[in-house]
Protein backbone atom coordinates (compact mmCIF):
# COMPACT_ATOMS: atom_id res chain seq x y z
CA UNK A 1 0.00 0.00 0.00
CA UNK A 2 1.53 3.58 -1.04
CA UNK A 3 1.25 6.27 1.23
CA UNK A 4 0.71 10.00 0.01
CA UNK A 5 3.86 12.23 0.78
CA UNK A 6 4.59 16.17 0.04
CA UNK A 7 8.05 16.85 0.75
CA UNK A 8 9.60 20.24 -0.67
CA UNK A 9 12.72 19.41 -2.19
CA UNK A 10 15.69 22.45 -3.89
CA UNK A 11 12.85 24.92 -2.61
CA UNK A 12 9.60 22.95 -4.94
CA UNK A 13 6.82 21.00 -3.34
CA UNK A 14 7.00 17.70 -4.84
CA UNK A 15 4.45 15.10 -4.50
CA UNK A 16 4.31 11.60 -4.50
CA UNK A 17 2.71 7.66 -3.75
CA UNK A 18 5.44 5.63 -2.24
CA UNK A 19 5.59 2.55 -0.33
CA UNK A 20 6.41 3.06 3.53
CA UNK A 21 9.65 1.23 2.91
CA UNK A 22 10.81 3.13 0.36
CA UNK A 23 14.34 5.12 1.17
CA UNK A 24 14.51 8.92 0.65
CA UNK A 25 17.35 8.25 -1.31
CA UNK A 26 15.43 6.20 -4.12
CA UNK A 27 12.63 8.77 -3.47
CA UNK A 28 14.79 11.10 -4.86
CA UNK A 29 16.69 8.79 -7.20
CA UNK A 30 14.17 7.29 -8.78
CA UNK A 31 11.24 8.74 -8.48
CA UNK A 32 12.25 12.78 -8.58
CA UNK A 33 15.33 11.59 -11.21
CA UNK A 34 17.60 13.53 -9.05
CA UNK A 35 20.03 11.36 -9.53
CA UNK A 36 23.12 13.97 -7.68
CA UNK A 37 22.44 11.78 -4.38
CA UNK A 38 24.84 8.90 -5.05
CA UNK A 39 24.09 5.83 -3.28
CA UNK A 40 27.43 3.90 -1.84
CA UNK A 41 27.36 1.68 1.02
CA UNK A 42 23.40 2.18 1.80
CA UNK A 43 24.60 0.85 5.10
CA UNK A 44 24.99 4.89 6.51
CA UNK A 45 28.72 4.48 6.47
CA UNK A 46 29.74 6.12 3.42
CA UNK A 47 28.19 9.17 3.26
CA UNK A 48 27.74 10.07 -0.81
CA UNK A 49 23.65 9.98 -0.19
CA UNK A 50 23.99 13.16 2.00
CA UNK A 51 20.96 15.77 1.59
CA UNK A 52 19.84 18.79 3.60
CA UNK A 53 16.96 17.91 5.77
CA UNK A 54 15.47 20.73 6.94
CA UNK A 55 18.95 22.34 6.66
CA UNK A 56 20.87 19.58 8.56
CA UNK A 57 22.89 16.72 6.77
CA UNK A 58 21.81 13.43 6.92
CA UNK A 59 22.26 10.23 5.17
CA UNK A 60 19.35 10.03 2.94
CA UNK A 61 19.42 6.22 2.92
CA UNK A 62 18.69 5.71 6.49
CA UNK A 63 15.68 8.01 5.93
CA UNK A 64 12.63 6.51 4.82
CA UNK A 65 10.84 9.11 2.10
CA UNK A 66 7.80 8.89 4.68
CA UNK A 67 9.63 10.16 6.84
CA UNK A 68 10.32 13.43 4.80
CA UNK A 69 6.90 14.10 4.60
CA UNK A 70 6.04 17.61 5.10
CA UNK A 71 10.19 18.57 5.29
CA UNK A 72 12.56 20.46 3.04
CA UNK A 73 15.35 18.77 1.53
CA UNK A 74 18.01 19.90 -0.44
CA UNK A 75 20.17 17.78 -2.65
CA UNK A 76 23.45 18.73 -4.74
CA UNK A 77 21.00 19.96 -7.46
CA UNK A 78 19.85 22.74 -4.94
CA UNK A 79 23.43 23.73 -4.24
CA UNK A 80 24.30 25.34 -7.58
CA UNK A 81 24.10 24.34 -11.23
CA UNK A 82 26.86 23.62 -14.02
CA UNK A 83 26.25 27.29 -15.44
CA UNK A 84 26.07 28.61 -11.90
CA UNK A 85 28.49 26.70 -9.46
CA UNK A 86 28.41 27.24 -5.97
CA UNK A 87 31.36 28.54 -4.83
CA UNK A 88 31.92 25.34 -2.70
CA UNK A 89 31.54 23.41 -5.77
CA UNK A 90 34.24 25.98 -7.89
CA UNK A 91 36.69 24.95 -5.17
CA UNK A 92 36.24 21.92 -5.57
CA UNK A 93 36.91 21.56 -9.39
CA UNK A 94 39.67 24.48 -9.05
CA UNK A 95 41.56 22.86 -6.39
CA UNK A 96 41.40 19.32 -7.56
CA UNK A 97 39.07 17.99 -4.74
CA UNK A 98 37.30 15.12 -6.72
CA UNK A 99 39.17 12.18 -8.44
CA UNK A 100 36.18 9.62 -9.51
CA UNK A 101 33.57 12.37 -8.12
CA UNK A 102 31.53 9.87 -6.74
CA UNK A 103 31.61 10.86 -3.11
CA UNK A 104 31.70 14.58 -4.26
CA UNK A 105 27.80 15.31 -3.73
CA UNK A 106 28.02 14.09 0.00
CA UNK A 107 30.83 15.86 0.55
CA UNK A 108 29.75 19.01 -0.73
CA UNK A 109 26.79 19.13 1.40
CA UNK A 110 28.85 18.00 4.47
CA UNK A 111 31.38 21.13 3.71
CA UNK A 112 28.12 23.58 2.58
CA UNK A 113 26.47 22.78 6.53
CA UNK A 114 29.91 23.13 7.83
CA UNK A 115 30.39 26.67 6.25
CA UNK A 116 26.97 27.66 7.25
CA UNK A 117 27.72 27.43 10.94
CA UNK A 118 31.33 28.00 10.56
CA UNK A 119 32.31 30.85 8.22
CA UNK A 120 36.56 29.93 8.85
CA UNK A 121 37.17 26.51 9.72
CA UNK A 122 40.55 24.58 10.46
CA UNK A 123 42.03 21.31 9.31
CA UNK A 124 40.78 19.64 12.04
CA UNK A 125 37.63 21.13 11.95
CA UNK A 126 36.95 20.03 8.55
CA UNK A 127 38.59 16.52 8.75
CA UNK A 128 36.12 16.41 11.83
CA UNK A 129 33.39 17.63 9.86
CA UNK A 130 33.71 15.41 6.42
CA UNK A 131 34.44 12.77 8.51
CA UNK A 132 30.97 10.85 7.87
CA UNK A 133 32.07 11.08 4.28
CA UNK A 134 34.25 8.36 2.89
CA UNK A 135 36.78 9.22 -0.30
CA UNK A 136 37.72 5.50 -2.04
CA UNK A 137 40.17 7.34 -4.10
CA UNK A 138 41.54 8.83 -0.67
CA UNK A 139 41.90 12.25 -1.71
CA UNK A 140 41.62 13.81 1.52
CA UNK A 141 43.92 16.35 1.66
CA UNK A 142 42.66 17.81 -1.85
CA UNK A 143 39.24 17.72 -0.16
CA UNK A 144 40.25 19.42 2.49
CA UNK A 145 42.29 21.83 1.07
CA UNK A 146 38.74 22.85 -1.33
CA UNK A 147 36.48 23.40 1.46
CA UNK A 148 39.32 25.99 2.78
CA UNK A 149 39.40 27.45 -0.31
CA UNK A 150 35.57 27.67 -0.55
CA UNK A 151 35.60 29.40 2.80
CA UNK A 152 38.47 31.70 1.42
CA UNK A 153 35.91 32.49 -1.65
CA UNK A 154 32.99 33.23 0.85
CA UNK A 155 34.96 35.74 2.71
CA UNK A 156 36.14 37.89 -0.37
CA UNK A 157 32.46 38.05 -0.48
CA UNK A 158 31.63 37.33 -3.86
CA UNK A 159 28.81 35.61 -3.41
CA UNK A 160 26.31 35.57 -0.37
CA UNK A 161 26.46 32.24 1.13
CA UNK A 162 23.15 30.64 0.89
CA UNK A 163 21.45 27.90 -0.84
CA UNK A 164 18.07 26.48 -2.52
CA UNK A 165 16.73 28.26 -5.02
CA UNK A 166 13.71 29.76 -3.22
CA UNK A 167 16.39 31.64 -0.90
CA UNK A 168 19.06 32.37 -3.18
CA UNK A 169 20.03 35.55 -3.21
CA UNK A 170 23.31 37.05 -4.98
CA UNK A 171 25.03 39.29 -3.29
CA UNK A 172 25.17 42.99 -4.05
CA UNK A 173 28.19 42.79 -5.55
CA UNK A 174 27.65 40.41 -8.02
CA UNK A 175 27.30 36.24 -8.57
CA UNK A 176 30.87 34.60 -8.74
CA UNK A 177 32.71 35.55 -11.89
CA UNK A 178 36.54 35.30 -10.30
CA UNK A 179 37.77 32.99 -12.48
CA UNK A 180 36.23 31.54 -15.39
CA UNK A 181 36.65 27.66 -17.21
CA UNK B 1 16.62 1.11 10.04
CA UNK B 2 20.27 -0.78 9.60
CA UNK B 3 18.72 -3.85 11.42
CA UNK B 4 15.98 -4.43 8.94
CA UNK B 5 18.29 -3.51 5.72
CA UNK B 6 20.17 -6.26 7.03
CA UNK B 7 17.20 -8.29 7.71
CA UNK B 8 17.90 -9.15 10.98
CA UNK B 9 14.71 -7.76 12.58
CA UNK B 10 11.38 -7.89 10.22
CA UNK B 11 8.82 -5.84 12.44
CA UNK B 12 5.20 -6.08 11.32
CA UNK B 13 4.80 -2.56 12.41
CA UNK B 14 7.08 0.72 12.25
CA UNK B 15 6.02 3.73 14.28
CA UNK B 16 7.68 6.61 13.78
CA UNK B 17 8.27 8.84 16.58
CA UNK B 18 10.16 11.56 15.38
CA UNK B 19 6.72 13.69 14.95
CA UNK B 20 7.23 14.06 19.17
CA UNK B 21 8.84 17.08 19.23
CA UNK B 22 7.96 17.72 22.72
CA UNK B 23 10.38 15.12 23.51
CA UNK B 24 13.51 17.25 22.27
CA UNK B 25 14.43 19.17 25.58
CA UNK B 26 17.81 19.47 27.46
CA UNK B 27 17.30 21.13 30.63
CA UNK B 28 18.69 21.49 34.58
CA UNK B 29 15.77 20.84 36.78
CA UNK B 30 15.90 19.84 40.76
CA UNK B 31 19.46 18.83 40.60
CA UNK B 32 19.80 16.78 37.42
CA UNK B 33 20.02 17.05 33.48
CA UNK B 34 16.91 16.17 32.11
CA UNK B 35 17.20 15.23 28.69
CA UNK B 36 13.86 14.57 26.02
CA UNK B 37 14.57 10.94 24.79
CA UNK B 38 14.39 12.09 21.25
CA UNK B 39 16.62 14.78 21.74
CA UNK B 40 19.88 14.41 18.96
CA UNK B 41 23.02 13.54 19.60
CA UNK B 42 23.93 16.83 17.65
CA UNK B 43 22.21 18.50 20.03
CA UNK B 44 23.55 16.96 23.20
CA UNK B 45 26.85 17.47 21.67
CA UNK B 46 26.58 21.13 21.02
CA UNK B 47 25.00 22.24 24.46
CA UNK B 48 27.08 24.50 26.26
CA UNK B 49 25.52 23.67 29.81
CA UNK B 50 26.57 20.06 29.14
CA UNK B 51 30.12 20.13 28.20
CA UNK B 52 30.66 22.14 31.41
CA UNK B 53 28.78 20.51 33.60
CA UNK B 54 27.83 16.95 32.20
CA UNK B 55 31.00 16.52 30.84
CA UNK B 56 30.91 12.19 30.21
CA UNK B 57 27.63 13.28 28.25
CA UNK B 58 28.59 15.46 25.92
CA UNK B 59 31.86 13.82 25.18
CA UNK B 60 30.34 10.31 24.72
CA UNK B 61 27.74 12.57 22.26
CA UNK B 62 30.90 13.74 20.51
CA UNK B 63 32.50 10.16 19.84
CA UNK B 64 29.34 8.58 18.78
CA UNK B 65 29.48 7.87 14.70
CA UNK B 66 29.83 10.38 12.74
CA UNK B 67 28.34 13.67 12.07
CA UNK B 68 25.72 13.07 9.86
CA UNK B 69 24.52 10.06 11.74
CA UNK B 70 24.39 12.20 15.22
CA UNK B 71 22.27 14.88 13.16
CA UNK B 72 19.37 12.11 13.13
CA UNK B 73 20.01 9.90 15.84
CA UNK B 74 18.39 10.47 19.25
CA UNK B 75 19.69 9.46 22.64
CA UNK B 76 16.89 7.56 23.40
CA UNK B 77 17.03 5.42 20.37
CA UNK B 78 20.91 4.98 21.27
CA UNK B 79 19.61 3.73 24.75
CA UNK B 80 17.08 1.87 24.22
CA UNK B 81 18.22 -0.31 21.37
CA UNK B 82 20.65 -1.18 23.66
CA UNK B 83 23.53 -2.75 21.47
CA UNK B 84 26.01 -3.62 23.40
CA UNK B 85 28.52 -1.48 21.53
CA UNK B 86 26.46 1.39 21.92
CA UNK B 87 28.21 4.26 24.03
CA UNK B 88 24.96 6.02 25.83
CA UNK B 89 24.30 3.00 28.15
CA UNK B 90 27.76 3.71 29.83
CA UNK B 91 27.35 7.10 30.21
CA UNK B 92 23.63 6.53 32.28
CA UNK B 93 25.23 3.27 34.41
CA UNK B 94 28.16 5.61 35.34
CA UNK B 95 26.32 8.46 35.96
CA UNK B 96 23.52 6.37 37.99
CA UNK B 97 21.01 8.02 35.41
CA UNK B 98 16.89 7.67 35.80
CA UNK B 99 15.21 6.76 32.88
CA UNK B 100 10.95 7.77 32.58
CA UNK B 101 9.01 5.47 30.78
CA UNK B 102 5.46 5.72 29.95
CA UNK B 103 3.09 3.09 28.25
CA UNK B 104 -0.64 2.46 28.51
CA UNK B 105 -0.28 1.55 32.16
CA UNK B 106 1.32 4.75 33.26
CA UNK B 107 4.73 6.22 34.34
CA UNK B 108 7.28 3.98 35.22
CA UNK B 109 11.01 5.63 36.47
CA UNK B 110 13.54 3.05 36.46
CA UNK B 111 17.27 3.10 37.61
CA UNK B 112 20.28 2.71 34.69
CA UNK B 113 21.01 -0.33 36.82
CA UNK B 114 17.47 -2.08 35.98
CA UNK B 115 16.70 -0.95 32.82
CA UNK B 116 19.42 -2.83 30.92
CA UNK B 117 19.01 -6.53 30.62
CA UNK B 118 21.10 -8.25 27.79
CA UNK B 119 21.88 -7.63 24.25
CA UNK B 120 19.60 -5.35 22.37
CA UNK B 121 16.96 -5.80 25.30
CA UNK B 122 15.80 -3.61 28.13
CA UNK B 123 13.40 -3.65 30.95
CA UNK B 124 11.02 -1.57 28.08
CA UNK B 125 7.49 -3.25 28.02
CA UNK B 126 4.99 -3.72 24.96
CA UNK B 127 3.51 -0.47 24.28
CA UNK B 128 6.51 1.80 26.53
CA UNK B 129 8.56 3.80 24.78
CA UNK B 130 11.29 5.87 26.53
CA UNK B 131 10.12 9.66 27.61
CA UNK B 132 13.10 11.22 29.34
CA UNK B 133 16.90 10.89 30.96
CA UNK B 134 17.57 12.41 34.26
CA UNK B 135 21.44 12.33 35.18
CA UNK B 136 22.12 13.48 38.82
CA UNK B 137 24.00 16.80 38.06
CA UNK B 138 26.16 15.99 41.53
CA UNK B 139 27.74 13.37 39.82
CA UNK B 140 28.51 14.20 36.68
CA UNK B 141 30.47 17.52 37.15
CA UNK B 142 33.26 15.61 37.54
CA UNK B 143 33.10 12.63 34.49
CA UNK B 144 34.69 11.53 31.56
CA UNK B 145 33.76 9.19 28.98
CA UNK B 146 36.98 7.87 27.18
CA UNK B 147 36.41 5.78 23.74
CA UNK B 148 39.19 3.40 21.93
CA UNK B 149 37.96 3.64 18.02
CA UNK B 150 38.92 1.78 15.00
CA UNK B 151 38.36 4.47 12.59
CA UNK B 152 36.52 7.56 12.28
CA UNK B 153 32.51 6.81 12.75
CA UNK B 154 32.92 3.01 13.48
CA UNK B 155 31.47 1.77 16.65
CA UNK B 156 34.25 1.53 19.49
CA UNK B 157 36.24 -1.24 20.26
CA UNK B 158 35.46 -0.49 24.05
CA UNK B 159 34.79 2.37 25.55
CA UNK B 160 34.02 3.26 29.63
CA UNK B 161 32.45 6.51 31.19
CA UNK B 162 33.74 7.69 34.75
CA UNK B 163 31.83 9.62 37.61
CA UNK B 164 33.69 10.76 40.15
CA UNK B 165 32.21 12.78 43.69
CA UNK B 166 34.85 13.90 46.03
CA UNK B 167 33.94 15.71 49.53
CA UNK B 168 36.32 18.74 50.55
CA UNK B 169 39.17 16.74 51.82
CA UNK B 170 39.30 14.80 48.39
CA UNK B 171 38.17 11.78 49.28
CA UNK B 172 35.91 9.83 46.94
CA UNK B 173 32.43 9.68 48.15
CA UNK B 174 30.95 8.08 44.85
CA UNK B 175 32.22 6.48 41.71
CA UNK B 176 30.54 5.54 38.95
CA UNK B 177 31.97 3.40 36.01
CA UNK B 178 29.89 2.13 33.13
CA UNK B 179 32.12 -0.30 30.62
CA UNK B 180 30.83 -0.51 26.48
CA UNK B 181 31.74 -3.47 24.51
CA UNK B 182 32.50 -5.22 27.79
CA UNK B 183 29.51 -7.74 27.66
CA UNK B 184 26.46 -8.48 25.97
CA UNK B 185 24.72 -5.33 27.10
CA UNK B 186 26.93 -2.64 29.34
CA UNK B 187 28.63 -3.59 32.11
CA UNK B 188 29.32 -1.86 35.78
CA UNK B 189 32.13 -2.17 37.20
CA UNK B 190 31.47 -2.72 40.51
CA UNK B 191 34.74 -3.81 42.14
CA UNK B 192 36.69 -0.94 39.97
CA UNK B 193 34.29 1.34 41.55
CA UNK B 194 34.42 0.16 45.57
CA UNK B 195 38.52 0.25 44.66
CA UNK B 196 37.95 4.20 43.82
CA UNK B 197 35.49 4.91 46.16
CA UNK B 198 36.29 6.35 49.80
CA UNK B 199 40.14 6.64 48.82
CA UNK B 200 41.93 9.84 47.38
CA UNK B 201 41.85 8.46 43.95
CA UNK B 202 45.93 7.97 44.34
CA UNK B 203 47.26 6.47 41.00
CA UNK B 204 47.49 3.53 43.12
CA UNK B 205 43.94 3.33 43.38
CA UNK B 206 43.29 3.95 39.57
CA UNK B 207 46.03 1.36 38.54
CA UNK B 208 43.90 -1.29 41.00
CA UNK B 209 40.24 -0.20 39.30
CA UNK B 210 41.48 -0.59 35.91
CA UNK B 211 42.59 -4.41 36.72
CA UNK B 212 39.26 -4.87 38.27
CA UNK B 213 37.53 -3.35 35.68
CA UNK B 214 39.13 -5.40 33.24
CA UNK B 215 39.24 -8.32 34.70
CA UNK B 216 35.01 -7.68 35.00
CA UNK B 217 35.29 -7.00 31.49
CA UNK B 218 33.52 -9.87 29.06
CA UNK B 219 33.98 -8.56 25.49
CA UNK B 220 33.97 -10.87 22.44
CA UNK B 221 36.30 -11.21 19.92
CA UNK B 222 35.29 -9.78 16.21
CA UNK B 223 37.23 -8.08 13.73
CA UNK B 224 37.59 -4.97 16.29
CA UNK B 225 39.96 -7.24 17.82
CA UNK B 226 40.49 -10.40 20.28
CA UNK B 227 38.81 -10.34 23.37
CA UNK B 228 42.12 -10.36 25.16
CA UNK B 229 43.23 -7.34 23.38
CA UNK B 230 39.98 -5.90 24.31
CA UNK B 231 39.94 -6.62 27.98
CA UNK B 232 43.63 -4.71 28.21
CA UNK B 233 42.31 -1.73 26.50
CA UNK B 234 39.02 -1.42 29.22
CA UNK B 235 42.32 -0.94 31.56
CA UNK B 236 43.36 1.74 29.62
CA UNK B 237 40.22 3.62 29.07
CA UNK B 238 39.34 2.83 32.87
CA UNK B 239 42.56 4.77 33.76
CA UNK B 240 41.99 7.67 31.57
CA UNK B 241 38.71 8.44 32.05
CA UNK B 242 39.48 7.73 36.09
CA UNK B 243 42.07 10.26 35.20
CA UNK B 244 40.21 13.00 33.76
CA UNK B 245 37.46 13.00 36.09
CA UNK B 246 39.85 13.16 38.64
CA UNK B 247 41.17 16.47 37.28
CA UNK B 248 37.66 17.94 36.48
CA UNK B 249 36.64 16.72 40.49
CA UNK B 250 39.72 18.94 41.63
CA UNK B 251 39.35 21.80 39.56
CA UNK B 252 35.83 22.17 40.28
CA UNK B 253 36.95 21.95 43.95
CA UNK B 254 39.41 25.02 44.10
Amino acid sequence: MKTGISVEVNGSARSAAVEPRTLLVHFLRDDLGLTGTHVGCETTNCGSCAVLLDGRPVKSCTVLAVQANGKEVTTIEGIGTPERLHPIQFAFWKKHGLQCGFCTPGMIISAYALLKKNANPDDAEIRRALSGNLCRCTGYSKIIESVKYAAKLQKKGKVEFSVGPRRHKRAESGEYSGESW
Amino acid sequence: MPLMKLRIVSPSHVIDLNGLKELEYVRREDGSFVIGALTRIAEIESSEMLRKDCPILSECAYQIADPLVRNLGTIGGNVSHADPTNDMPAVMIASDAEMVVEGPEGVRRLNASEFFLDAFTTALRQGEILKELRLPARKTKASAYSKLERQSGDFGIVGVGVSLLLSQDGRCVECGIGMTGAGPTVVRAKRAESAVRGTKVAASAIERAATLAAEDARPVADLRGSAEYKRAMVAVMTKRALRISLKRARSSQR
